[in-house]
C-alpha cells in the first residue's frame, strides 16, 4: 500500500509462524523501502509472551531499517493479557483500527518531512 | 418401630388437639411475626405441615429425613423457610416454627400413654429427634436463601458500578465508585476495553472522584488498564484526582508518568475534545 506495508495477522500465531513473519517484514521493508508498517491484530485472540516479545521486536527492527511500525485492532482480551504478563510494548504505537494506523503513520511521515525539509534549509 | 407407630397414631387421633395448642403457641410467639404472616396463613401453613407429618409417619418410615418419602415435608420446609427469607425473618424465628410444635406433641402424647412410663419416653425420643432434624433442615434451607439473596446482590453491585458512559463522539467516560479490588478492575477493564471496541473510542476518561482511597494496589490496577487502553490504540485520561489522593500517590512513590491527570472531569473533558480537534465558541 503505497510507502506502507500492512501485514494482517489472521490465524493463531505460533513460534514458527512469528519468526517467519519476522524474517518476511524486514525482508519486505528493506526490498520496498517502506516508510511505515501497519500490523493488523484484530483477528488474534490469544497471545502469549513470546508472541508479544516478537512484536516489540519487529518494531525495533522497523525502527533501525526507518520505518515506523503501528499496531493495529488489538482485541481486549489480548490487551489484557499482554498487560498482565508485564508487557506494555513501550515505544510501539498503537491504533483502534486500519484506518486509524494509516491515518497516524501518514501524520508521522509528514512531520518527518517537515523536518527534513527544516533541516536542508 | 413401636414409638414411631405411638407418635404416629397420637398424631392422628389427636390431630385437632395439637393444631389448636401449637397454634396457640405459634401465635403467643407471634409478637415476634410482627404481622409479617397472617393468622389464617399461619393456621394454614400449620395445618399443611401437620398433615404432611402424619402422612409420612404412617408409611412408618425411619426417621432419617434424608430419605425420599420425606421429600414432600422437606419440600414444604423448603419453600416455608423461602418465604420467610423474602419477608425478612431471622433464622431462630424461622426455627421456632417446628421446634413450637414439641410441646403440643409431647403434652397429647402424655395423655395417650397414660402411665406407661417406656412408651412414653420412646414417643418422646421419636418426636424429639424427628423435630430436631426437620428443624435443622428449615434452618440449613433458611441460610441457603439468604447466602443465595447475598451472591445475587454482589454481581448486581458489580454490574452496577461499572457503567461505561459516551460523553462525546470518541469519548468515553468511566465513572468509578467504591473501592477498587482486583476483581472489580478486571471487570471494568473489560467492560471499558469491549465498550471501545463497539464504540471506535480514540479516548477514555477514567473518573476517580468515587474512589475513597488510594493504595499502591489501586494505583497499580489503574496503570495497567491505562496501558492496556494504550495497547488497543486509545489514550486515557485520569480526572477527579483529590488532593488528598494526588498527597498519597505522590507519598507512597508511585510513578503515574505517562498518564495524564486531571483534577476534575470538565478539565478532563476539555482536553479530550481539544485532541479530538472539537472546539466550543461561546455565544
Amino acid at each position: 500500500m503505497g510507502e506502507f506495508l500492512l501485514a494482517t495477522i489472521q490465524v493463531d500465531m505460533h513460534d514458527q509462524l512469528a519468526l517467519q513473519l519476522q524474517d518476511d517484514l524486514t525482508g519486505a521493508i528493506e526490498k520496498k523501502g517502506a516508510k511505515g508498517v501497519l500490523i493488523d491484530i484484530s483477528a488474534l485472540e490469544m497471545v502469549d509472551s513470546f508472541i508479544g516479545r516478537m512484536i516489540a521486536d519487529i518494531s525495533g527492527m522497523a525502527r533501525i531499517l526507518d520505518a515506523k511500525t503501528v499496531l493495529v485492532g488489538m482485541q481486549p482480551a489480548v490487551a489484557i493479557t499482554l498487560v498482565e504478563l508485564g508487557l506494555s510494548l513501550p515505544g510501539v504505537a498503537t491504533a483502534l483500527n486500519v484506518e486509524r494506523g494509516m491515518e497516524l503513520l501518514r501524520r508521522s511521515l509528514h512531520d518527518t518531512r517537515e523536518d527534513d525539509r527544516f533541516l536542508q534549509r | 418401630m413401636a414409638s414411631k407407630a405411638t407418635l404416629a397414631s397420637t398424631l392422628q387421633t389427636r390431630r385437632q388437639e395439637i393444631l389448636a395448642q401449637w397454634l396457640a403457641q405459634l401465635e403467643q410467639s407471634a409478637s415476634s411475626t410482627k404481622g409479617r404472616v397472617s393468622t389464617v396463613e399461619l393456621r394454614n401453613q400449620a395445618g399443611e405441615f401437620l398433615n404432611l407429618l402424619t402422612a409420612t409417619l404412617q408409611g412408618n418410615e425411619a426417621a432419617d429425613v434424608n430419605l425420599p418419602a420425606w421429600q414432600p415435608v422437606r419440600a414444604f420446609l423448603e419453600s416455608l423457610s423461602r418465604a420467610r427469607v423474602a419477608a425478612g425473618f431471622s433464622s431462630d424465628e424461622t426455627a421456632t416454627f417446628i421446634f413450637s410444635l414439641k410441646r403440643p406433641i409431647f403434652e397429647a402424647l402424655q395423655k395417650d400413654c397414660g402411665s406407661d412410663a417406656g412408651e412414653l419416653t420412646a414417643g418422646l425420643w421419636a418426636g424429639t429427634e424427628l423435630l430436631d432434624k426437620l428443624g435443622l433442615h428449615t434452618v440449613k434451607t433458611f441460610q441457603a436463601s439468604r447466602e443465595e439473596v447475598i451472591g445475587r446482590q454482589q454481581t448486581e453491585l458489580l454490574e452496577l458500578s461499572t457503567p461505561v458512559v459516551k460523553l462525546w463522539d470518541g469519548i468515553l467516560a468511566l465513572p468509578m465508585i467504591g473501592t477498587l479490588d482486583s476483581a472489580r478492575t478486571q471487570i471494568v477493564m473489560e467492560s471499558l476495553l469491549q465498550k471501545i471496541v463497539e464504540t471506535e473510542s480514540q479516548i477514555a476518561i477514567i473518573d476517580i472522584t468515587g474512589v475513597p482511597t488510594v493504595d499502591t494496589l489501586v494505583a497499580q490496577h489503574l496503570l495497567k488498564t491505562v496501558t492496556a487502553l494504550r495497547l488497543m490504540g486509545a489514550d486515557c485520561i485520569i480526572s477527579g484526582v483529590r488532593p488528598q489522593i494526588a498527597q498519597t500517590i505522590v507519598h507512597l512513590g508511585v510513578d503515574l508518568q505517562g498518564v495524564t491527570t486531571k483534577a476534575n472531569l470538565a478539565d478532563a473533558l476539555a482536553l479530550a475534545l481539544k485532541r479530538t480537534g472539537v472546539s466550543f465558541v461561546r455565544q
